[in-house]
This record gives C-alpha cells, structure tokens and sequence, in this order.
C-alpha cells in the first residue's frame, strides 16, 4: 500500500511547515514498510485550489475548493471569509456530494407525453432554447410579457431576475419570502424601520443571554450564527429556549420553556409585563428612542404570567424567573429574530412582539444585540435601462390584500396562476432552484395551477419534482461549475466574495448566465446581455467598485471598512420609522386596521387523537435540496415522525401493540391526505400535543435514485394554511395528523 | 516518519497526542464526520469518527450531551495487544495506527477495542482515526478540529503544559469513554 505520490504533489499547500526530519525517509518507496510500521497517506490536497462560495444553502459561506487530476476532492472553509472564518458546516463539507450526484441533471429535455407524466426525450441545447424562446414570444405578444412568472431561490437566479425585468415582468417571486422570513422582515421593519435581511447582523458573540423562541439554531446550521452562539456558549453566556420540542439549542439552555405550539405571543405579552412592572427595562434607551411605551404599558398591564399560565402551559414561576433572566444581561440580551417564521398567519405580529422585547432589553444598535450592517459599494454592470414599467406582479388576488408585503409572494403567482384568481392570470413559468412542489405548501393546489399553463421551463441542477412537471428542463452546472455575479451584502463585517468555477462543467450542463444569455438572444434581448460571460461581467463590477481582480480570484473575498455598527462603537442611532423613532405602538398598522400592538388570539387546536404538525430542520440538510446528496445522506438518510412517549403509550389504533422508535407508520392529516411510510421517533424530547418531521423528504421524483420514497413530506400534509393579512406569509403550523401503523 | 523515533516538546517530554471535545460548544452537527470522510478518503459505510447525542430524563426535566466521538489513542491500547502481525502500532506522539501493508483484516482488534472505533475497510484492512498524522506532522490541525463549526475540538500536546488542549484538560472537568476500562484515553470530554 505504499504511496506513490511524488513527495512534491504530498507537500503541497503546507510545504512550507513540513519539517527537515521527513525529507529522505524513503517515504515514497515500498522497500522499508516491510519491515516498519506505515501509516498510508491521503492525498486530497489540491494541486489547484479554488475559493469561491457554497449554495448548498443560503447563507453562502467562503468555500476552498481542492482540485486534483480534474476532480474536486474536497471543500475546507475559507478562513479570510466572514461568514465561514475557515469553518463549514457540514453541508458545505458535502458539496462534493452535489457536484458528484450520479442523478444530476445531465442533458436538456423537452416533454414528449402529457405535463406530469414525466416523460422526456433528451434534445440538444439548441433545441430546448428554441422551444424555450417561441413559447416566451408567444406569451408575450398574447398576453403581454407579464403573463410571465420567474420563482426563483439561489444566488444564480440573478441572471433570471434580469431577463424577466428585461422581458417586462416584475413577477418574479422567492418562497423564501411569504413561505419563510417575510414576517420577520415586516415586523422588524414596523417596529425600527429595517428588517433584517441575510445574514442578520446580530450580535450572538457578545450575548451574555441568547434567547430562541421557536428557532433550532444548531439543527439549522447558519455557519456564522452557529459559531457565534458556540462562542458565546464558551465565553459563559446562558439561552433561555421556547419550543415544544427539546432541540439540541435547548439542551444547552439554562431555562427550557416547553410552549404549547401557537401560543408564543401570549408569553411574549406576559414577559413584557413581568419586564415593564418590576421595571427591569432600559427606561433611558426608551425615552431617547422608542414612542408608545405607555400605550404598551397599559395593553400588558393585565398580561401577567398567570394569565399566560393556562394559554402556554408554562408556570408563572418559570415565565417571571426566565423573564427576569432576560432582562438581567441587557441590553447584551439578544432576542434571535428567527428565521423561518410563516406558522400561523399572526407571524407578523409575533415577529413584532420580538422586536418590541428587544427594544424593551435596548438591545437594538447595542453590543450583544442588533447591530446595524454595512456593505461595499460595488456598482451595476452598465446595461440597456429596462423599458416600459410593468404591471404590478398579480400576487395579491383581486384587491388590496397584504398592504405591508414589500416583496412578491411566491404563493401568490401560484395562485394567479388559477384562472380569474387575481387581477390577471399569469401564463408562463420559469422555475429556477426551487422545488415548488416542495417549498410552496398545498402541493395539490400548485400542480393545479401548473396544469392551467401554456408553459413552465424549469433550470436545475437535480431532477426535483418540479422539474418533472415541466415542458422544458434546462440543466445547470452546479455552484462549484460556474461564475456567478460577485456577493456584497449588508453585515457587520462588509465585503465582496466571488464564485468562480472549480472545475469545467460536467455532463452537458451550462451555467445559468450561459442559459439566461441564450434565451435573451433568441427573444430579441441581446442587448440587455453585453457581457461575454458571467467572468467578464462579475470581474466588470470588480474594478469599478475599486478592487484588485486578480488579488479577489486568488483570495476569493476582499474586505471592507467596518463601519460603527453599534453605540458603542460610536453609531448614532436613526430609526426609518414615520416616527423616527423606535415604535412600540404602531400608527401605521393602526390606520390600516390593524392591532397597533400586538394582541394574543387563541389558534385552532387539534381534534382528539390527532397532533400538531411542525416541521424543521436537520444540520446535514437544506431543505428537500440535499435529500438526494449521497454524502449527506449517509448520515441522516430519512426523516422520522417524532412523538412523545406518553402520547404514543395512548395512541388510538395502537392498543394491541404500543409504538415503538423504528416503526413505520403513515402520516393522514385533516384533509385525509396519506404520508409515505415513515419512521416513529418515539421520544421524551417533544410535547404530546405535536408531533415533529424534518422538511424536505418523502421524494416522489423517479429520478432522484437516493431520496425517492424516503422519509415523509411535510409538504404534502401541508393542504391548509392561515395567511398573514398583513403582508401574505403563509402560516403552516396548521395542520394535523393522526398516525397509523404503516402496514408490513 | 520513522515511528522509531521518540519526539520530545519543548520542555524536553515526549510529544502526547491528545484532544479535548468541549460538549458544551458542540451541536451534533457532524461536520467533523463530513470533514474526516473527504480528507481521508473513509468509504461509503466506514465512519473514524462519529457523533453521539445523549438525552436522559422525562418530559420536562431533560438533559442532554452532544458528542464528537473517535479511537481515543489509548495508552494501554488493548487493539495493540490483540493485533497478531504488528500492523497496529504506538507511533508518533503515542498515537495509536494500522500499518495497512501488515493487516490482514483478522478484526482481533475490532474486537478489543472497548469503543468501537475501527471498522474493516473494503480492500481488506482495518481503518480507525490517524489523528491526521499526516497533517499534524506539518503543522496542521486534524481535519475534524479544522472543519469544527462551534471550535469544539481542542488538539495539541498534552505533555506541553501550555498547549490549549493541556489547559483545557487542567482547567476544566471531564469525562472519559469506559473509564472503569482504565485504558488511559488520550480524548477528553469536557462537560
């Protein structure tokens, strides 16, 4: 087994610390291990290494890619990047497990039997860009470009946002805004005049107390958030968790609160008025920054945690001792905002009930809290102006529905899609990353609004759902395959980071800016493409943002000036609210007839005999995007069902035999829609009134070889959901299921 | 490397290999797992190290442990003893390895190993934890402690008195894998 690499391919990137002791040992020979011990050697450094960032998820943390003999033979964090600091989290680790995937995407293919039957024959690019362009030409000269709906989730999407405003559609919709975080942003936005974005700028290193309602940091695995909250953790600092669910954050946690699911505004209401009657908050920040304190005053005055007592479940001991906890570090008190936030259509008004805690702690602007994020000016590439203004998207039905949504909701260009749903119908789609049939809910009503189409081109890089429901799938080369448009966002930290290729791309895929460019061409666009590729385009904005080009390749980020970004630093603080000022009573959603602060109101409770669905994350998963990745995969290759140990001793239909972990059973919710088989957790981890899946299994796609009949899809349970009046999110925590055995 | 060769620290001591897993920082997220499986080429089905969530109590009163588990590079390494041939060996730094040239994938040690480290390797010969010798040679951290999210893996020399690892060790309480074993582990669990 002796190695025979040449000692200068071994060296590689640590030649320089390899010590003078091991030149000369012979150890690239066979001769002395047969006398001697030998330990083989791996050799999967690069001889070339690439750095770019990852897309196995959002967060798009600085990614070192090692290439040897053509082949990525592993992914290390970049240590000059922010967000990753040299660190990933395991999905990063596992991009190989995407670039590598036997199931990818490998040619374009165009529909040959009816939609949905997903039947294909492979065509060259030609052709599929062809059938593509005629089909967008006829939309637009029979319904008008607008007719036109762009879903789209990934940084590669840019190139599709531009072709669609191009093209004279502003339809262009992400489920990561009313199916995620679109709450979150509003509420904040209301309460101090930002919302958050990605990544949040919040200060989890300093925290001396981190408190998560309803977020499982650490099973999401938002690498920066995930060391800071470690570090913190190291430093000393304490958690106080709310979540029916004993997640690993909550078994860090000196105060775990077991909430009943739907319920959190009443002990946020209830944590206010331990916090505003004993008069632990921060009355000098108040009276500087915030109006409306006595009018929060007088709504909680009655919000006792004995109120909340039989709302939450949670003793008035516990809600008084974690409050008082809370208040005691601030304003180094950092309330997490949450993420994935679309639970009960009141998401709005608890992401509010968030922020006014906060601003209750002044943490917002302070050290340990909310810092204000800055980024690099990096100035467009200089195109052809988009022309005539388009019609607003037709997102919100027929009225003024969801008056504070400030950006286009996903699940409302699906449901224009149904005819004379909404102010028009949209007649075309084109899908780019995003597994509607996954991330939007009621998979049933998308795929029938799909069947109401004259066209949906898909761009991916798997064959997901989506994909066979498409007339066209386009193939794209994965992240680590191509040049995307460089990355400067607002954080703590500004800076510019580059996606450049890795490796050539495999198969017949295309990078996205090759497709969007070609479709352009053919539909009259060319103009709006000047660039001869995404190189010369990223490399473009590069220079006239002042930076080095070739010092960015070769580093794969540059850094910015960091700007003050707390109180402490120096920053004034300024509030883009109509007040000015931080509002813990609401003017404007008082006008447009909505509670000014917000107000608890009971949700609807499962039948007997039947739990809550809630769903989540797993650290080694991205959604239903990775369910397919073979490395990722072999250490969490299915989800299962989690239940409380009582419930499932009680479980009707199981008195014969109880439940026991590893079983399988089927999932039927309200609407008697029927789960794949899946595995029961039975577990004290979890409340007995809900039971718990991690998003993004139970596959259907025949071609996705690993994932397929994996796991169940909380997706598919999903047939109901409660939509925020305020800004459209789609609340999913609404559903219920009973479980049954799942049959030999 | 000739493993003959003894290595002495700075303080004139024999260089110890030895690692600190903080179960405080640590979330389970097995990026250290991922890490280790890319730099070592591990196969489909092989694990070197693996990661353990412990949870005991009853609805509400939980308490729970996260862990980064591998070959603790035990100083009485019981899968030495065991090993007919030779090819697992006490190399440098006191790490415990496998000659893959003098295994014949008899499992002898599979079997005395109290942790369950080691799995047989689809060409045939017995695989475990190196320490990523052959980074730490040159400088460089294992894999598992680079990769690590939440910095939870501490590595260095434990008969360095001002290493990290012989600090946190010093300072800190600890746990070890099958203590009443007695096998004199070289990985340490902090609580």
């Amino acid at each position: 087994m002796a190695s025979k690499v040449s000692r200068r391919q071994f060296i590689g990137i640590g030649a320089a610390t390899f010590g003078a002791a091991t030149v000369g040992s012979g150890l690239a020979s066979d001769w002395w291990g047969r006398d001697r011990p030998h330990v083989t050697r791996p050799e999967t450094d690069g001889d070339k290494v690439v750095p770019t960032f990852c897309e196995l998820c959002f967060w798009k943390c600085g990614v070192l890619a090692h290439v040897k003999d053509g082949r990525v033979t592993k992914l290390t964090g970049n240590p000059l990047h922010p967000l990753s600091k040299g660190r990933l989290c395991p999905r990063g680790v596992g991009g190989t497990g995407l670039l590598y995937d036997p199931d990818r995407l490998k040619a374009p293919l165009v529909r040959v039997k009816s939609r949905g039957e997903d039947a294909f024959e492979v065509v060259s690019w030609d052709k599929a860009l062809d059938v593509v362009a005629e089909n967008l030409v006829k939309i637009r000269d029979t319904y008008g470009p607008e007719a036109l709906a762009l879903f789209t989730h990934g940084y590669g999407g840019s190139w599709f946002t531009h072709l669609l405003k191009a093209y004279g559609s502003a339809a262009i919709g992400a489920p990561s805004y009313a199916q995620c975080r679109g709450p979150r942003e509003v509420g904040y936005q209301l309460t101090f005049g930002a919302g958050l974005g990605s990544p949040e700028a919040i200060d989890l290193e300093n925290a001396r107390v981190i408190t998560l309602l309803g977020s499982h940091l650490g099973e999401n695995m938002h690498n920066t958030q995930v060391q800071e909250l470690a570090e913190a953790i190291g430093k000393g600092a304490e958690l106080v968790v709310v979540d029916p669910r004993y997640s690993t954050a909550a078994g860090k946690a000196r105060y775990w609160l077991p909430i009943k699911p739907g319920t959190d505004l009443a002990l946020l209401l209830a944590w206010m008025h331990v916090i505003l009657t004993e008069k632990r908050y921060d009355a000098d920040y108040l009276a500087t920054h915030a109006v409306g304190l006595d009018k929060l005053m007088e709504h909680v005055k009655d919000k006792s945690p004995e109120w909340a007592w039989p709302i939450t479940g949670l003793k008035p001991e516990l809600i008084r001792e974690s409050a008082r906890f809370i208040a005691s570090a601030r304003p180094a008190s950092l309330i997490h905002p949450g993420r994935h936030v679309t639970w009960y259509g009141d998401d709005t008004q608890r992401s509010r009930a968030l922020a006014i805690l906060a601003a209750l702690l002044g943490s917002w602007g302070r050290r340990g809290g909310y810092l204000v994020p800055s980024g690099m000016t990096v100035p467009a590439f200089p195109y052809t102006a988009y022309g005539r203004k388009p019609k607003s998207p037709p997102d919100r039905g027929k009225g003024d529905r969801y008056p504070l949504a400030d950006e286009t909701l996903a699940s409302g260009l699906c449901d224009a899609t149904l005819p004379g749903q909404a102010l028009y119908d949209l007649k075309g789609w084109i899908v780019y990353g995003t597994n509607l049939v996954q991330s939007l809910p009621s998979p049933q009503r998308t795929l029938e609004a799909i069947q109401k189409l004259d066209f949906l081109v898909a761009i991916d890089v798997l064959p997901a759902e989506i994909t066979g429901w498409a007339d066209v799938v386009l193939p794209e080369s994965t992240y680590l395959e191509r040049c995307d448009d460089v990355w400067a966002p607002a954080y703590k930290q500004p800076f510019v980071a580059v996606r450049q290729p890795a490796v050539e791309p495999m198969y017949d895929s295309k990078p996205g800016w090759w497709i969007a460019r070609e479709i352009a061409r053919r539909i009259g666009l060319s103009d709006y493409f000047p660039w001869a590729d995404s190189t010369e385009y990223a490399m473009h904005r590069v220079k006239a943002a002042g930076l080095d080009c070739d010092a960015l390749k070769r580093t794969g980020v540059a850094l910015g000036a960091a700007a003050p970004c707390c109180e402490e630093d120096g920053l004034g603080l300024a509030f883009d609210t109509p007040s000015g000022k931080i509002e813990l009573y609401s003017e404007q959603l008082a006008a447009l007839g909505f509670d000014p602060i917000p107000v608890y109101r009971p949700v609807e409770e499962p039948p007997a005999g039947m739990f809550r669905l809630l769903s989540g994350r797993a650290p080694v998963h991205t959604f239903g995007r990775t369910a397919n990745n073979r490395e990722l995969a072999e250490l969490y290759p299915e989800n299962e069902v989690w239940i409380n140990a009582d419930a499932a001793r009680a479980l009707p239909g199981f008195e014969d035999r109880p439940l026991a972990s590893g079983e399988r059973v089927v999932l039927v919710n309200q609407d008697d829609v029927r789960s794949n088989p899946v595995k029961a957790k039975v577990t004290e981890r979890i409340r007995g009134d809900c039971v718990y899946l991690v998003h993004g299994f139970g596959h259907t796609s025949k071609g996705l070889g690993f994932a397929r009949g994996r796991g169940a899809s909380d997706s598919q349970l999903t047939t109901r959901v409660v939509v925020d009046p305020i800004m459209g999110g789609t609340g999913m925590n609404v559903n219920f299921v009973r479980l049954e055995r799942a049959e030999a | 490397m000739s493993a003959q060769t003894e290595r002495l620290n700075r303080h004139g001591r024999p260089i110890l290999y030895g690692m600190a897993m903080d179960t405080r920082r640590c979330v389970a997220c097995q990026a250290c797992v991922l890490a280790c499986k890319a730099e070592n080429e591990v196969p489909s089905g092989g694990f070197r190290d693996w990661v353990v969530t412990e949870v005991r109590g009853r609805f509400p009163d939980l308490s729970a442990e996260n862990r980064s588990e591998r070959c603790n590079h035990c100083g009485t390494s019981p899968c030495v003893s065991a090993c007919p041939t030779g090819a697992s060996h006490v190399n440098d730094g006191g790490t415990v390895q496998v000659s893959r040239n003098r295994c014949t994938g008899c499992k002898a040690c599979v079997a005395a190993c109290p942790i369950g480290a080691r799995y047989v390797h689809p060409e045939g010969f017995v695989d475990k934890c190196t320490f990523c010798l052959h980074r730490v040679e040159v400088g460089r951290p294992p894999a598992c402690v680079e990769v690590c999210p939440t910095r939870s893996l501490t590595f260095g020399d434990l008969n360095d008195p001002d290493s990290e690892v012989a600090r946190l060790v010093q300072g800190r309480r600890f746990h070890v894998s099958k203590a009443e074993a007695g096998l004199e582990p070289h990985l340490f669990y902090l609580d």
